[in-house]
C-alpha cells in the first residue's frame, strides 16, 4: 500500500533528540515532592500518616534524642499524598523526576552525600560495551506501569534504537537485566534463571519503586521487597513509573554517557545547572 | 446542561444496592432461574464479616466463630439497565454447590475463592487451583483476615491434557514464557500443535499474583486509592474511579457536579491513550510498519498530553473518594486534543483501508456472542461480538448521560471487528473530552468522604478493557476489611483461549493483539 509510503514520508522525523539537546517529551509531569525539613513543625507526622509504601518514616535520632523523618525515595510512588498532607509545606510538588543512581544510598535524603563512585568499574563499562548495550527485561510482578514506558521507548519520539540500545530476547545475547516488580514469588526462579543464563560481564537495573524497594505492592504472602539482596544491583531507578527519559538517563548513565544526578535524596546543584 | 439536572442524575448513583439473602441449597435453583431470564452473574468473591458486623439474629444463626465463616457475594446483572443485584449467602459448614455448569464464568471465581478463601466448591468441574501455581501452599486461606502466614513453593509443573489417539506423537507441546520476547508482561502459555494448527491451548497467567486483594487489609479508605491505581497501570483511572465510587457508595457521599464532569474527562483520556497503543500494536502483529509507528506515536503525544494537564502520564494522583484532588491544566489539554483529533481520524481510515493488515484480521480469532456472554467477556471485546453492554450507559455513574456517548457494536467477532470497535470509542472519546471540556460546570471539587464503620459499597467504571467492578467492606475502625476487584482482563483471558483451539500458530499473536489483555489486571 504506497500510502503508507507516503504518509510516514508526509509526517516526517518524530524522534527528540535529547539528550543532546530538543525536547524531553516530560513537561508538566510531576517527580518526587522536594523535601524542606527546615520547615517541619515540632512533633508532626501528618506526612508518615500520609505515605503508604512508608517512603517517609519516623526514626529516633539517636544523637538528638528526638523525632526525625526518614525520607527514602527508593519507596516513592509520587502520589502526593505528602504534599497534601503537610501542613508546613515541608514537602512540595517538583518536577524533579525518578533519576537512577547507582547506590540504593543515594535515594535516602541527605545520607550520603560523601559517596564515592568506582572510577575503575566506570572505565571497565566503557571497555567491554564502548556505546552499545544489549537489555533482557523481566517482569516480575509489576503493575504493567513500568512495561508501558519501557515499551514506549521504541517509539518514533524516543527511538532507543538512535543510542545504541536494544531489547533482546534471549538472555544470552544480554549485558543488562532490567526487572520490574517486587518480585512474586512465582517469578523469583525464572528470574533467577535469567541472570544465570547470561554471559559476563553482567549488570541489572533495578526499574521502578517495586524493584527497588517493593514500593506500594511489595511484601506480603506472594511478593518480596524488590531485588535487594536477591541479585547484585548496578542501577536503581526509582518512581512509579520512572518516565521513558528517565529509563534513558538511567541506560546512559549506566554507559558512563550520562552523569548521576541524584545524590543524598536531591538532585546534585551541577544536575540543576544543567 | 444545567448543574442542577446533573447533578440530580449525579445523586442517581446513590440509590441503595439490592441484597438478597440467598440459602445455600437455594444457589443453584435461583441462579438457573435468573441465567433463563438473560441475568448474567458479573462475578463473585466471599469474604470473612467480623462478628460485630451482623445483627444480633443473624449472628444467633451458627455456632461457629463468625470471623472464620465465610459470606459469598454473587453480583447479578438481572437486565441491562437496571442496578445489579447482590445475592449474599452465608453456607456456614456446608461446602455450598458450585454454579459453574450453570453460569461458566463463575467458575474462575470459585477457582480463586478455593485458592485464597479456602472454600471447597461441591461439583466445581475443574478442581485444581487457578491463582496459585502447582507447589505453592499457604498456610492458612491468604484473604483470612490478620496475618496471612507464609507461602511455601516447591515448583512443579502444570497438569496439561494427555494426548490420545494415532497421531500422539506428531503433537508437539510448546511451553512458552513465563519471560516472553520483547518488553511484555510475564505469563506461560502452552501450545498443543501439529504443523501450524493449534489443537489445544492453555494459559498460566498467575506468575505475577501479588496479592493486591489483601494489601488493602486494614489500610485507611483514603489511602487505599494508591492501591487501587497500582492494579494495573494502563487502567489507573477505572481502578481510581470504581474504588472511589464503592466507597462514595458506602459513605452515601455526593460528590460535586464538577468532578463529576472531570472524571469523564479522565476516564476518556484513558481510553483514548490506551486505543491508540492497542491500534499501534495490533500493527505490530500485523506488521504494518508505518501504521505501528504512527499508533504508537499518537499514544506517546496522548501521554505527554496528560502529564502536561495532569502532572501523570497514567493520570493517577487525582481522582479521589468524594471527587478530585486538584485542578487539571485545562488550557494545555484542548491545545493537545486538537492535534490528536486533527491526526487520528486520517490514521485509522488509513488502516480501514489497508488490505494486507485488514486481510490478517477478517476471520482471525472469532468470538461468538453466546460465548461472549456465558463466558463473561467485557468492553471492546464482548461489544465486538454484537453484545451490546456499556456500564457507562447501563450503569451509567459520572455524567455520560448528558453527554453524546455512542456506545459502538459490531457482529463480526473477529479480530477487525474489534479493531473497528475500538476505532469507533477511540473518536468517541475525543468527542466526548471536547463536550465535557464545553460542558464543565464551575464549582468545588471535592466533598467529604468518610465510609461509616462496617458499611459496604459496590462500585464500577467501563476502563478501556472493559468492566471494573470494586466491592468494600470497613470494618469497626471504618479501614477496609475486605477489598475485592474484578478487572476487564481476568474476564477477557477466561473466553480468549476457546478462540485459539482449532486456529493456527501465524494468527496466535494477531489475535492475542486483538484483545488487548493484560496480565497485571488478571493476576493482581
Amino acid at each position: 500500500m504506497p500510502f503508507w509510503t507516503f504518509y510516514g514520508l508526509k509526517q516526517g522525523k518524530a524522534s527528540t533528540s535529547w539528550p543532546a539537546d530538543g525536547n524531553d517529551g516530560q513537561a508538566g509531569l510531576l517527580g518526587m515532592p522536594r523535601f524542606d525539613p527546615a520547615k517541619c513543625q515540632d512533633g508532626c507526622r501528618a506526612c508518615a500518616d500520609a505515605c503508604l509504601p512508608g517512603a517517609i518514616t519516623l526514626a529516633q535520632d539517636r544523637t538528638a534524642g528526638e523525632a526525625r523523618l526518614d525520607v527514602d525515595y527508593g519507596r516513592c510512588v509520587v502520589c502526593q499524598m505528602c504534599v497534601e498532607a503537610c501542613p508546613a509545606g515541608a514537602f512540595t510538588a517538583s518536577s524533579d523526576w525518578a533519576f537512577g543512581v547507582r547506590r540504593r544510598e543515594d535515594l535516602l535524603w541527605g545520607r550520603a552525600m560523601d559517596s564515592a563512585e568506582g572510577q575503575a568499574l566506570r572505565g571497565q563499562i566503557r571497555r567491554i560495551f564502548g556505546r552499545s548495550l544489549h537489555v533482557r527485561h523481566v517482569d516480575a510482578g509489576s503493575c504493567n506501569g513500568c512495561e508501558s514506558e519501557l515499551q514506549a521507548l521504541n517509539n518514533p519520539f524516543y527511538n532507543l534504537h538512535r543510542l545504541g540500545v536494544f531489547f533482546t530476547p534471549s538472555p544470552r545475547f544480554a549485558d543488562l537485566l532490567l526487572v520490574t516488580g517486587p518480585i512474586t514469588y512465582a517469578m523469583r526462579g525464572p528470574l533467577e534463571e535469567a541472570y544465570r543464563a547470561m554471559p559476563e560481564p553482567r549488570f541489572v537495573m533495578a526499574l521502578g519503586a517495586c524493584a527497588v524497594s517493593g514500593g506500594t505492592n511489595g511484601g506480603g504472602h506472594a511478593c518480596g521487597n524488590g531485588l535487594e539482596g536477591l541479585l547484585p544491583v548496578d542501577v536503581y531507578v526509582p518512581g512509579c513509573p520512572p518516565n521513558p527519559a528517565a529509563i534513558i538517563h538511567a541506560l546512559l548513565m549506566l554507559l558512563t554517557r550520562m552523569p548521576q544526578r541524584v545524590r543524598g535524596g536531591q538532585i546534585t546543584a551541577e544536575a540543576e545547572r544543567a | 446542561m444545567t448543574a442542577e439536572s446533573s447533578a440530580r442524575k449525579v445523586h442517581a448513583k446513590l440509590e441503595r444496592l439490592i441484597i438478597r439473602d440467598v440459602a445455600a441449597r437455594e444457589l443453584e435453583r435461583g441462579c438457573r432461574a435468573a441465567v433463563s431470564e438473560g441475568a448474567r452473574v458479573q462475578f463473585a468473591y466471599s469474604w470473612f464479616p467480623d462478628r460485630a458486623s451482623g445483627s444480633a439474629a443473624e449472628l444467633s444463626r451458627s455456632d461457629a466463630p463468625l470471623s472464620e465463616e465465610a459470606e459469598l457475594r454473587y453480583i447479578v446483572h438481572t437486565a441491562a439497565g437496571s442496578p445489579p443485584e447482590v445475592w449474599r449467602c452465608r453456607p456456614g459448614t456446608l461446602s455450598p454447590p458450585s454454579l459453574a455448569a450453570i453460569a461458566p464464568l463463575v467458575s474462575w471465581y470459585e477457582r480463586e475463592m478455593t485458592d485464597l478463601c479456602g472454600l471447597h466448591f461441591e461439583g466445581q468441574p475443574q478442581p485444581e487451583p487457578l491463582v496459585l501455581l502447582p507447589g505453592a501452599h499457604t498456610a492458612r486461606p491468604p484473604l483470612k483476615p490478620g496475618p496471612a502466614g507464609a507461602l511455601t513453593y516447591t515448583p512443579e509443573p502444570f497438569s496439561l491434557p494427555q494426548i490420545a489417539g494415532r497421531a500422539h506423537r506428531d503433537v508437539q507441546v510448546l511451553p512458552f514464557g513465563p519471560i516472553r520476547a520483547d518488553v511484555l508482561e510475564s505469563a506461560q502459555f502452552t501450545f498443543f500443535y501439529l504443523g501450524e494448527a493449534i489443537l489445544h491451548y492453555q494459559p498460566h497467567l498467575f506468575f505475577k499474583y501479588r496479592g493486591m486483594e489483601k494489601r488493602f487489609e486494614g489500610v485507611a479508605p483514603e489511602l487505599g486509592i494508591v492501591l487501587a491505581e497500582r492494579v494495573s497501570a494502563v487502567g489507573s483511572v477505572a481502578h481510581a474511579l470504581a474504588y472511589s465510587h464503592a466507597l462514595e457508595a458506602a459513605a452515601q457521599c455526593e460528590v460535586p457536579a464538577r468532578a463529576e464532569w472531570l472524571r469523564v474527562l479522565l476516564g476518556e483520556l484513558e481510553r483514548l491513550y490506551n486505543h491508540l497503543h492497542y491500534l499501534g500494536h495490533l500493527c505490530h502483529t500485523t506488521t504494518l510498519k508505518v501504521g505501528e509507528a504512527e499508533g504508537k506515536f499518537l499514544e506517546e503525544l496522548a501521554k505527554q498530553a496528560n502529564a502536561e494537564a495532569t502532572g501523570s502520564r497514567f493520570l493517577r494522583s487525582l481522582i479521589c473518594p468524594g471527587g478530585i484532588r486538584r485542578e487539571p491544566n485545562l488550557a494545555s489539554l484542548a491545545r493537545s486534543l486538537a492535534r490528536l483529533q486533527g491526526e487520528f481520524a486520517p490514521y485509522a481510515e488509513r488502516l480501514e483501508r489497508s488490505t494486507t493488515h485488514l486481510d490478517r484480521l477478517m476471520t482471525t480469532g472469532v468470538l461468538d456472542k453466546k460465548l461472549a456472554f456465558d463466558l463473561g467477556a467485557t468492553g471492546p471485546i464482548e461489544r465486538a461480538s454484537g453484545v451490546d453492554r456499556d456500564p457507562r450507559r447501563d450503569q451509567p455513574y459520572s455524567v455520560y448521560q448528558d453527554l453524546p456517548l455512542r456506545v459502538a457494536v459490531r457482529e463480526g467477532g473477529d479480530a477487525h471487528a474489534r479493531q473497528q470497535v475500538r476505532i469507533a470509542e477511540a473518536l468517541n472519546s475525543l468527542e466526548l473530552i471536547r463536550s465535557a471540556l464545553e460542558g464543565l460546570p464551575a464549582g468545588p471539587i471535592r466533598a467529604l468522604c468518610r465510609p461509616a464503620p462496617f458499611s459496604e459499597g459496590l462500585g464500577w467504571a467501563e476502563s478501556p478493557r472493559g468492566s471494573v467492578y470494586y466491592a468494600v467492606h470497613l470494618d469497626a475502625a471504618g479501614r477496609l476489611a475486605r477489598v475485592k476487584i474484578k478487572s476487564p482482563s481476568f474476564s477477557n483471558w477466561r473466553v480468549f483461549p476457546y478462540t485459539v483451539h482449532d486456529s493456527n500458530m501465524m494468527d496466535y499473536a494477531i489475535n492475542e493483539a486483538s484483545f488487548g489483555l493484560t496480565i497485571a489486571g488478571c493476576a493482581r
